[in-house]
C-alpha cells in the first residue's frame, strides 16, 4: 500500500528525516510516537506530498509520488489526511465542507454528495450538525467532521497527524472511537500521535522515530512491553 | 426661498452634479478595472516563479512609487506619443484609476490571501484538490472577505483622486466647480459646493463600510 524508500528531506540545512524505510500493508494500521522534532509528522506529512521531498521514493498502491508524470491531486484523492488544527472550511457548513471534494473532484452531483454525506455523518455521529459552521463545534466535533470530509474521497489510506492533540482531555475518547471504527472496518491508517493507549489498543505495529530515523518498530505489545531500544525505553519512561 | 435658489450656492449645483457622475464614472470603472488588475498582481506576487513575482513587483512599486498626477499626464500626454493615436480624457482617467489602485489593491490582495492560514490549503490539497481550486473554493473566499475594509478604503481614496485629472480639464467634479468660479468668481460658494459634494459619496461610505465590518466580523 504504503512503501518509503531511502526518504530524507531537509528545511535549509536542517535534515529534518536522515534515511526513512517503511512499508505499510493494506488494512494495517501503524502508529507512528516520538518525541516533538524527532521528523514523524514530517514523514506523514511526505506520504501525501505536502512536504516535498528531499531524496528517496514515496510509493502509493505502486505510483512513486516523486515521478514529476504522476498526478498528485489523484494520489491525494485516495489519501486523506486529518490534522492536528482540523484545518475545517470555515466559511462552509458542516455538509458544505464534506461534499466539496466529492462535488470539485470526482463531479458527483451536489444532492447525491450531500445523500452520500449522510452516513459518513452518521458514523462520526454529528447527523444533526449538518447545516451549522464549523465555529459552533467543540474541537473534537470539529475533528470529526474533518474525518467525515476526508472519508467523503472514498480514501484507501488515512493519514492522522496528532488528531488528539489539539483537543480538551474530554474529546479526545470520541475522535479515538471513531479512528477505531474505522481501524476494525480495514481501513490502511498511519497515526503519528501522542496517545500512547490508542497505539497499543489499536495499532498493528508501532513506529518509534528520533533525530529523524526510525529507531525501533515492532508489534505494540513489544515496544511498549520491552522495547530493545533504549532511546525507546527513555522516551516511554517519560510518557507513560 | 427663492432668494436662496438664486444664490451661488445652487446655481453651481447643476453642473456640479454633471461633474458628479463623471467623478463616479471614472471611480466606479476605474475601480472595477483596478481590482481585476489588483487581483491579478497581487496573486502574482505571491507565486513561486521569480520572473512572474519580479513583474507584479516592478508594477506595484513603480505605481505606487509616482504621484498619481504624473501618471494621468504621462497616459494622457506622453502615451500617445508612443502610440500614435490619443487618447480621450474620460478613458485616460479611467485607466489613471484603473492602474494606480491596481497597484494598491494587488498589495490588499496579497495581504489577504497571505493571512489565511496555511492549513487551509493543506487541507484542500491533500483531498486532491488543485492549486487553482483550492484558492478558487478555500483560499479566495475567506480572503475576500479580509479585503472588503481596505478596499472601501481604497474606493475612498481613489474618488478623491479622481479630482486631480482636472489638470487635463475632465468634467469631474472639482473641474466643474473650478468652471464656474472662473466665470462667477464665486469660489467660496463653488468649493464649499464641491467638498460637500465628496463628503456625501464618502461618509455614508465610511459608515456603510464600518457597518459591513462589523457584520463580517473582520
Amino acid at each position: 500500500m504504503i512503501s518509503v524508500r531511502d526518504l530524507h528531506k531537509s528545511f535549509g540545512d536542517n535534515e529534518v528525516l536522515k534515511g526513512i524505510d517503511l512499508e505499510v500493508s493494506a488494512q494495517e494500521v501503524v502508529c507512528v510516537i516520538g518525541p516533538s522534532g524527532s521528523g514523524k509528522s514530517t514523514l506523514l506529512r511526505c506520504l501525501n506530498l505536502l512536504e516535498e521531498v528531499t531524496s528517496g521514493d514515496v510509493f502509493i498502491e505502486g505510483k512513486n509520488l516523486t515521478d514529476p508524470k504522476v498526478d498528485i491531486n489523484e494520489v491525494r484523492s485516495r489519501v486523506g489526511m486529518v490534522f492536528q488544527h482540523f484545518n475545517l472550511f470555515p466559511h462552509m457548513t458542516v455538509l458544505e465542507n464534506i461534499t466539496l471534494g466529492p462535488k470539485k473532484i470526482k463531479g458527483v452531483k451536489k444532492a447525491q454528495a450531500e445523500k452520500e454525506a449522510e452516513p459518513l455523518l452518521a458514523k462520526v455521529g454529528l447527523s444533526d450538525k449538518a447545516n451549522v459552521y464549523p465555529d459552533s463545534l467543540s474541537g473534537g466535533q470539529k475533528q470529526r467532521v474533518a474525518i467525515a470530509r476526508s472519508l467523503a474521497m472514498n480514501p484507501k489510506i488515512m493519514l492522522f497527524d496528532e488528531p488528539t492533540s489539539a483537543l480538551d482531555p474530554e474529546l479526545v475518547g470520541d475522535v479515538l472511537a471513531v479512528m477505531k471504527d474505522l481501524a476494525k472496518e480495514g481501513m490502511t491508517m498511519v497515526v503519528v500521535t501522542h496517545e500512547m493507549g490508542f497505539a497499543r489498543e489499536v495499532g498493528d505495529r508501532v513506529i518509534f522515530m528520533d533525530e529523524g530515523i526510525i529507531m525501533e518498530e515492532n508489534v505494540p505489545a513489544k515496544i511498549f512491553g520491552e522495547p530493545d531500544n533504549p532511546r525507546t525505553r527513555e522516551f516511554l519512561s517519560k510518557v507513560l | 426661498m427663492d432668494a436662496f435658489m438664486e444664490t451661488h450656492y445652487m446655481r453651481v449645483m447643476p453642473f456640479l452634479l454633471e461633474g458628479l457622475m463623471y467623478t463616479l464614472l471614472i471611480t466606479g470603472v476605474g475601480l472595477f478595472f483596478g481590482f481585476i488588475l489588483g487581483a491579478i498582481f497581487g496573486l502574482a506576487r505571491l507565486s513561486k516563479s521569480k520572473i512572474i513575482y519580479g513583474i507584479a513587483t516592478v508594477y506595484v512599486e513603480v505605481l505606487r512609487g509616482t504621484p498619481i498626477l504624473a501618471q494621468i499626464l504621462f497616459i494622457y500626454f506622453g502615451l500617445p506619443d508612443v502610440l500614435g493615436f490619443n487618447i480621450d480624457k474620460i478613458t485616460a482617467s479611467i485607466i489613471a484609476i484603473a492602474v494606480n489602485a491596481g497597484a494598491y489593491i494587488a498589495e490588499i490582495v496579497r495581504g489577504a490571501v497571505y493571512s489565511i492560514d496555511k492549513g487551509q490549503s493543506e487541507a484542500g490539497r491533500s483531498i486532491g484538490l488543485t492549486r487553482g481550486q483550492t484558492m478558487r473554493y478555500i483560499i479566495w473566499p475567506q480572503a475576500f472577505k479580509r479585503m472588503i475594509p481596505p478596499l472601501g478604503n481604497q474606493f475612498v481614496i481613489s474618488l478623491k483622486d479622481t479630482s486631480l485629472f482636472s489638470v487635463i480639464a475632465v468634467g469631474e467634479l472639482t473641474y466643474m466647480g473650478q468652471q464656474y468660479y472662473g466665470l462667477t468668481f464665486a469660489a467660496f460658494e463653488a468649493l464649499t459646493m464641491v467638498c460637500l459634494l465628496y463628503l456625501a459619496i464618502t461618509v455614508p461610505a465610511s459608515i456603510y463600510l464600518r457597518r459591513v465590518e462589523r457584520r463580517l466580523d473582520v
